[in-house]
């Protein structure tokens, strides 16, 4: 018997160690491109009904902030939406909202059938701040330090799990990425 | 579960409600909008599982469509067009993987295995050539190959 | 109560596979004649079984029976009965159970026709089925019961995908697991080949058929697919090399690499060890494309919904079957003794070119396929493989092989000379010359690959025509002796030199469509107009229409050529509310100069609407290439020194019965 024989095996090994491992990956979920990189400059008019609205200076002012894509018409995001809310009562977090497409009275009208736990807002009613982002599902949430630079992002709808694990540590500023931007 | 179709159902309604504000747009010039649909097919659409931007019906597909046409008539090259949806998106969204250290085994592969192939027929040829060619059959070769042939009468030998 | 007949006769099918698969082995290994006698009637057994099953699945789709979980979510009451048919098969669990059926019912075909195979042999090949029948039934009766109830029964399901709607993909699974599921008449051959110590001729002989068999149906429901792609996405392609395409791809280009080295076991009894292999690996790439399709461990368009336990159970079985059947070609694949000496001009010698050109190209689709998963499992970097990549990587691959098949033909067996050959091929290579110089004198500034991929599909079809002239001896002999020559050609030499010239129509046709391919894209207004490769489209305006599940925006286009009117165009946006989906209906008018393509995308709001019009020249020869192919696999496979292929026909018209 030669080594010969022995290699269809030893591939087959190999490529079945590959689809094992696979089984435990989710190949849905693109991680950021952004992490690291100073937040994209941008500057929103508030949802409908709101006083305050959201620009890339209002990341830089010093406090780590969770920055939450949402909109009315995500149906994950009524899901996630009372532990931000949960979130917003602690009064330690500062969670803004970036309102994606969406049709200003719908926005409105979502976040007061739902709750606000927004201290701002902003209306990309065309999305195309979303896309320098690099958003690509609703929901999305992004936690960004005090300098402006985001340090995680989270796919999909946010879990208790989640938010202990990763976000809430890098709020506090623990797990820092350095930033090149 | 019928609330759940529902709701499925109006948040379908109301994204394809503004969908309608998207619509593609192309370029006026034709040699632009050429390039445009050249780099739509070779960017991968983010919400879809795998086509690429030119072949979805996705509203960011649409978008993107949109935002390559407007920096090409901002004036950017391919490679900054590229640039600035990688920036964004990460690598995952070109459809032509770029070379580099990860990629390498992937690119060299087809090349590797051609090599693999000429390796195989050349150390085949050297073996063949220690041989001469092959003498007939035997007496024990061809009565063997009659056996099996007589199990199949309509066979010609 | 029809339901619970049909998940009882499944769990009845497993225990009659676990039966066939077992004591046949033992009875043979043992010489127990009472337990190899267990294989056919248990084969037999268990194609009925799943037979009934499957009809009673077909049962309560027909009748929308809501109460059983699959029928409510994917069918629907106001579907046509055609999909509420093909719906059967058009989620996980039923064409599962299909997969399975089709298994038993090659089983049964071996059991039931296979009579000039030798008992031993017969008997492991039906267990050998019957293992791999073991799992896939472990997994529909454990992970996948279709029969599964609702408590309490809905009034109304959830529908079918509307893509999936379709007459195409409606019969293009069952074509293609006929591919698929064929391959493992080859993959127990070679099991029971290994098992036993002895692979000949006469074992070449029964394997070719049932190979050949497969092959075809694989290109059938490939041809199929990509016909579905092309005129149901709306984006005008028909290859978008998506994995789960590539899964039934890579069976497909190991089972042409199997149908050949057969041919070499069989005339020359040598390449023993390397045909085991491949008939493994053939079967093993189906495997391998199910889990892919079934998993979710790649991305796709077209996978089933998925669940992870599923994914597990799959890999495991992969890991018994492929695994088991490699660690036994290592240790007995040194027995098969190597056969008679070839020159590496010759016949033989191309076959093992194009064999190793083939698996290379094979290698580097399946490498492509993975390497997102091995990325991200290795250092968790996310890529994309595209068809940027495939086609940068397999044409080349692919140019050597096209080239080869035209000369290995006019090779005689054992030793040849090259010279000779290509004084025969002189036709075909002047043909390509002269058909490369016209197209370039035609269409200036093409780009040079296109000239060589019409210059290679020309080759093709005049070498195809070369080696029946050869066979017939036109110009050598008497008109009269050619049409004698003619009569008693065998069908399989010809059903050969047809399928090869099927692969030249096919790469013209890839190649035609690529470099003439004309595509606009236009925000049109009513009234509007646009001219596209010599014609004027006129956009006459856009109004809602009703189909049977669906709403649709119909617009219409009239298409002028040189001020006369020669189509009128109405393609369409559907709105499906069952499930919520919109798809884009393509109109298409075949014409002599190529496809006119008309898309119609979204409003653009003040009236207009994105339309995506193209011509697409020789689009169809990639289809009447593959039908083509197919029409020489047939004629093959009609030849009588294949007639132990019949059953496999036979077997195929069974599989589909229940479908009509």
């Amino acid at each position: 018997m030669t080594w010969r024989v022995l290699v269809p095996l030893a591939v087959f090994v190999v490529l079945a160690v590959a689809l094992a491992v696979g089984l435990t990956l989710r190949p849905r979920e693109i991680p950021s491109a952004l992490i690291g990189k100073m937040a994209p400059t941008f500057d929103l008019a508030p949802v409908k009904g709101r006083a305050t609205g959201l620009s890339s200076d209002d990341l830089r002012a010093g406090t780590p902030t969770l920055v939450n894509v949402f909109a009315s018409w995500c149906i994950p995001c009524r899901e996630e939406h009372p532990l931000l809310m949960d979130l917003a009562r602690t009064g330690r977090v500062l969670i803004v909202g970036i309102n994606q497409r969406d049709e200003p009275e719908a926005a409105e009208r979502w976040l007061a059938a739902f709750g606000d736990p927004y201290s701002r807002t902003g209306a990309d009613r065309d999305g195309r701040v979303s896309i320098e982002w690099g958003v690509y599902g609703v929901p999305e949430t992004f936690v960004v330090d005090g300098r402006g630079c985001i340090q995680y992002k989270h796919i999909s709808v946010l879990t208790r799990d989640v938010l202990e694990r990763e976000i809430l540590p890098r709020l506090r500023g623990e797990r820092q990425v350095r930033c090149d931007g | 579960m019928a609330r759940l179709l529902a709701a499925i159902l109006l948040a379908w309604l109301i994204t394809a409600g503004s969908v309608a504000a998207q619509a593609d747009r192309p370029l006026a010039d034709p040699t632009a909008e050429h390039r445009a649909l050249a780099l739509h097919k070779e960017l991968r659409c983010l919400v879809c599982q795998n086509q690429a931007i030119n072949d979805s019906n996705a509203e960011l597909a649409r978008q993107l469509r949109q935002i390559v046409r407007e920096r090409i008539a901002a004036g950017d090259s391919d490679e900054k067009v590229r640039r600035y949806v990688v920036d964004r998106y990460g690598d995952w969204v070109l459809m032509r993987p770029p070379f580099k250290w990860s990629t390498a085994l992937l690119w060299l592969s087809p090349a590797l295995l051609f090599a693999l192939v000429v390796a195989i027929a050349i150390v085949q040829v050297r073996r063949k050539r220690g041989t001469r060619a092959e003498p007939p059959l035997s007496t024990e070769e061809q009565r063997k190959l009659d056996a099996l042939l007589s199990s199949d009468d309509r066979v010609r030998p | 109560m029809i339901p619970e007949l049909g998940h009882f006769s499944v769990i009845l099918a497993l225990v009659v596979a676990i039966v066939q698969g077992t004591f046949p082995l033992v009875g043979t290994s043992r010489r127990v004649p009472s337990w190899t006698a267990v294989a056919q009637p248990a084969a037999l057994a268990q194609a009925a079984l799943l037979a009934f099953s499957f009809a009673c699945l077909t049962y309560v789709y027909v009748t929308s029976d809501f109460s059983v979980l699959n029928v409510w979510q994917n069918s629907h009451t106001e579907k046509p009965l055609l999909y509420k048919i093909s719906g059967v098969w058009g989620n996980h669990e039923g064409s599962l159970l299909l997969w399975v059926l089709i298994l038993a019912l090659f089983g049964a075909a071996v059991a039931g026709f296979g009579r000039n195979i030798p008992p031993v042999l017969r008997a492991r090949v039906i267990a050998v089925q019957g293992l791999v029948a073991v799992g896939f039934l472990g997994l529909l009766v454990f992970m996948s019961n279709p029969f599964e109830r609702v408590v309490p029964a809905p009034l109304e399901g959830n529908g079918l995908n509307p893509l999936l709607q379709d007459p195409g993909l409606a019969f293009h699974p069952p074509f293609l697991y006929l591919g698929y599921v064929g391959f493992s008449i080859a993959f127990s051959f070679a099991i029971a080949a290994l098992i036993d110590g002895r692979v000949d001729a006469a074992w070449a002989r029964w394997v070719r058929p049932w190979t050949l068999a497969a092959w075809t149906f694989l290109t059938i429901g490939i041809a199929l697919g990509s016909w579905w792609a092309y005129y149901e996405l709306g984006w005008g392609g028909w290859w978008f090399w998506d994995p789960v395409e590539n899964a039934s791809f890579m069976p497909w280009l190991a089972g042409t690499a199997l149908l050949h080295s057969a041919i070499v076991v069989e005339r020359r009894d040598t390449l023993k060890a390397w045909t085991v292999l491949l008939a493994i690996l053939t079967f093993s790439l189906s495997l391998l494309g199910t889990f892919i399709v079934r998993s979710g461990v790649l991305n796709s368009v077209h996978a089933f919904a998925t669940d992870p336990s599923r994914g597990v159970f799959i890999l495991a079985f992969l890991v018994i079957a492929i695994g088991g059947a490699l660690t036994l070609y290592a240790s007995r694949a040194a027995k098969l003794a190597p056969g008679g000496l070839f020159a590496p001009i010759s016949r033989e010698g191309t076959l093992v070119l194009n064999n190793l050109l083939l698996m290379a190209a094979t290698g580097t689709v399946l490498l492509g396929t993975m390497y997102p998963l091995f990325l991200d499992a290795v250092t968790g970097e996310k890529v994309t493989v595209g068809p940027p990549f495939f086609n940068s990587t397999f044409a080349p691959l692919m140019a050597p092989l096209v080239i080869l098949m035209t000369i290995g033909p006019m090779l005689p067996w054992k030793r040849g000379d090259l010279s000779g050959a290509l004084a025969r091929l002189k036709f075909a290579a002047l043909l390509a010359a002269i058909t490369a110089a016209l197209t370039l004198y035609v269409t200036a500034g093409i780009p040079p690959l296109a000239v060589g991929g019409i210059a290679l599909g020309t080759w093709v079809v005049g070498g195809a025509l070369a080696d029946v002239a050869e066979r017939w001896g036109v110009g050598r002999v008497q008109w009269r002796d050619v049409v004698a020559r003619a009569v008693n050609t065998p069908r399989a030499a010809l059903g050969a030199a047809i399928a090869h010239a099927g692969v030249g129509v096919l790469i013209l046709g890839i190649t035609g469509s690529l470099a003439w391919e004309t595509e606009r894209l236009e925000a049109m207004k009513p009234g509007q107009s646009v001219e596209f490769a010599g014609y004027t489209a006129v956009f006459d305006g856009a109004r809602p229409a009703r189909g049977p599940n669906y709403d649709a925006i119909r617009g219409t286009f009239r298409i002028y050529q040189d001020n006369a009117l020669i189509a009128v165009m109405e393609p369409e946006t559907r709105r499906f509310a069952n499930p919520p989906m919109a798809t884009t209906e393509a109109a298409i008018r075949p014409r002599f100069g190529g496809d006119i393509y008309i898309a119609m995308g979204e409003s653009t709001g003040d009236g207009g609407f994105a339309a995506r019009l193209y011509r697409k020249p020789m689009i169809h020869w990639i289809w009447s290439g593959a039908l083509i192919m197919v029409l020489g696999g047939l004629l093959s496979l009609s030849d009588r020194r294949h007639r132990v292929g019949a059953p496999a026909r036979r077997a195929a018209a069974a599989a589909l019965a229940p479908a009509e």
